[in-house]
């Protein structure tokens, strides 16, 4: 079969139905895929919330209230009940301020304001400096975030100890360690302002 | 015979990466782990076999002066759908490989085939060229995954061998131009052999 002809006819149509097509096939397999992406961010956000938070019976995805920022955006606020009630709040806060940019988290306040834990959700920092923000350290090598854990910032300034606060920022990842600061600030300065603490 | 010389030059002779020099933007960005480059490159076979079948196919009816804007909606479509699929299925491989998966669409080696080779030959040639191709660009990933999963972790899909930290240069950018440009030393030497 020779080669179709550059006509103005055969380019519109050729092009045409290749894009329905193409289309076609898009959509089933949107379609069939729709659902496991959703249950899987789902699956995603509780994991990341029942890491943060006191252990809870209600479904905290299902509750999700925002609660704006003194910037003028606002974060999700996950509540986590017992029966009926509070036990803490897991907000997902971020920061733009690392040194590979945007990072998120999961912080799980008690309603008194105590930092309960934090998970970074996204983060773009440098392997092997930046990066130790992520991992949890045990009782004999505690690692950056420990000392986050249980503190109440009320009483705790969350600033690096360069910056006059008491946090011990990761060696050569100042930035990534004043980044994680702002998260957190960020997530205690809106629940404060939300009137949540 | 014919179909196995159209396999085999992926692997070797015709490498994507270490002869050809295609792809270069994935290969050194999701290279910091073995299974990482492996997941990218399996990705991206079954895009290229994909889109070499379906174009081989269409060859004939698509214009001359339209074919890169078809090539590129049919290479697109597959990539959305690996895109999909991964999300649904791999999540933890999708969060790693993040905006590579979407960019494969702009990854030279799929349209380099297309062109040279799927435009101008039978359907099961260019089924087995793209499975060739992606093989080989598999193998080059993974193997270069490794080597910098190694030097940089001292472990190989996440078993470790090494005790301690690992030279972390090997896992950040400079590391990725480093082992490849050994590697392609080495097999330059294979080939001339």
């Amino acid at each position: 079969m020779a080669k179709l002809e550059s006509s103005l006819k055969n380019m519109m149509l050729s092009l045409t139905l290749i894009s329905l097509g193409a289309s076609a096939a898009l959509g089933f397999v949107n379609d069939f895929t729709t659902e496991p992406i959703q249950k899987q961010i789902t699956a995603k956000t509780v994991n990341a919330i029942k890491q943060v938070v006191p252990e809870f019976t209600n479904n905290p995805v299902d509750e999700v209230f925002k609660v704006a920022t003194a910037e003028g955006d606002s974060l999700n606020v996950y509540p986590a009940k017992n029966g009926e009630e509070i036990i803490g709040y897991a907000v997902r806060s971020y920061t733009n301020k690392g040194y590979g940019g945007y990072i998120s988290f999961m912080i799980g306040f008690k309603p008194d304001g105590t930092i309960v834990n934090i998970n970074v959700l996204e983060q773009k920092e440098t392997p092997g400096l930046g990066t130790k923000m992520v991992p949890e350290g045990t009782a004999d090598k505690p690692e950056f975030k420990d000392q986050f854990m249980g503190k109440n910032p009320e009483t705790f300034t969350l600033k690096v100890k360069k910056e006059g606060g008491p946090v011990d920022a990761i060696t050569a990842a100042t930035i990534s360690s004043k980044a994680f600061c702002d998260g957190v600030e960020r997530a205690y300065s809106t629940l404060k302002k939300g009137g949540l603490i | 015979m014919n179909q196995l010389k159209n396999f085999t030059k992926g692997l070797l002779k015709e490498n994507p990466i270490l002869v050809l020099v295609l792809g270069m933007c994935p290969t050194l960005a999701t290279t910091s782990s073995a299974l990482n480059g492996l997941g990218m490159g399996l990705a991206t076979t079954f895009v290229l076999l994909g889109s070499n079948v379906f174009i081989s196919l269409l060859k004939n009816v698509i214009p001359d002066k339209v074919r890169i804007p078809a090539f590129i909606v049919i290479i697109a479509t597959f990539v959305t759908i690996v895109d999909l699929m991964m999300q649904a299925y791999v999540p933890s491989l999708y969060s790693t490989l993040g905006i590579f998966i979407p960019l494969i669409v702009v990854n030279c080696i799929v349209l380099g085939r297309a062109e040279a080779f799927a435009s101008k030959n039978t359907v099961l040639s260019s089924a087995v060229d793209g499975i060739g191709m992606g093989i080989g660009f598999t193998l080059a990933l993974g193997v270069l995954g490794a080597i910098r999963e190694l030097l940089g972790n001292g472990s190989i899909l996440g078993h470790k061998f090494i005790n301690g930290d690992g030279i972390i240069l090997f896992i950040l950018a400079p590391g990725a131009f480093i082992a490849l440009g050994y590697l392609m030393a080495v097999i330059n030497k294979i080939k001339k052999v």
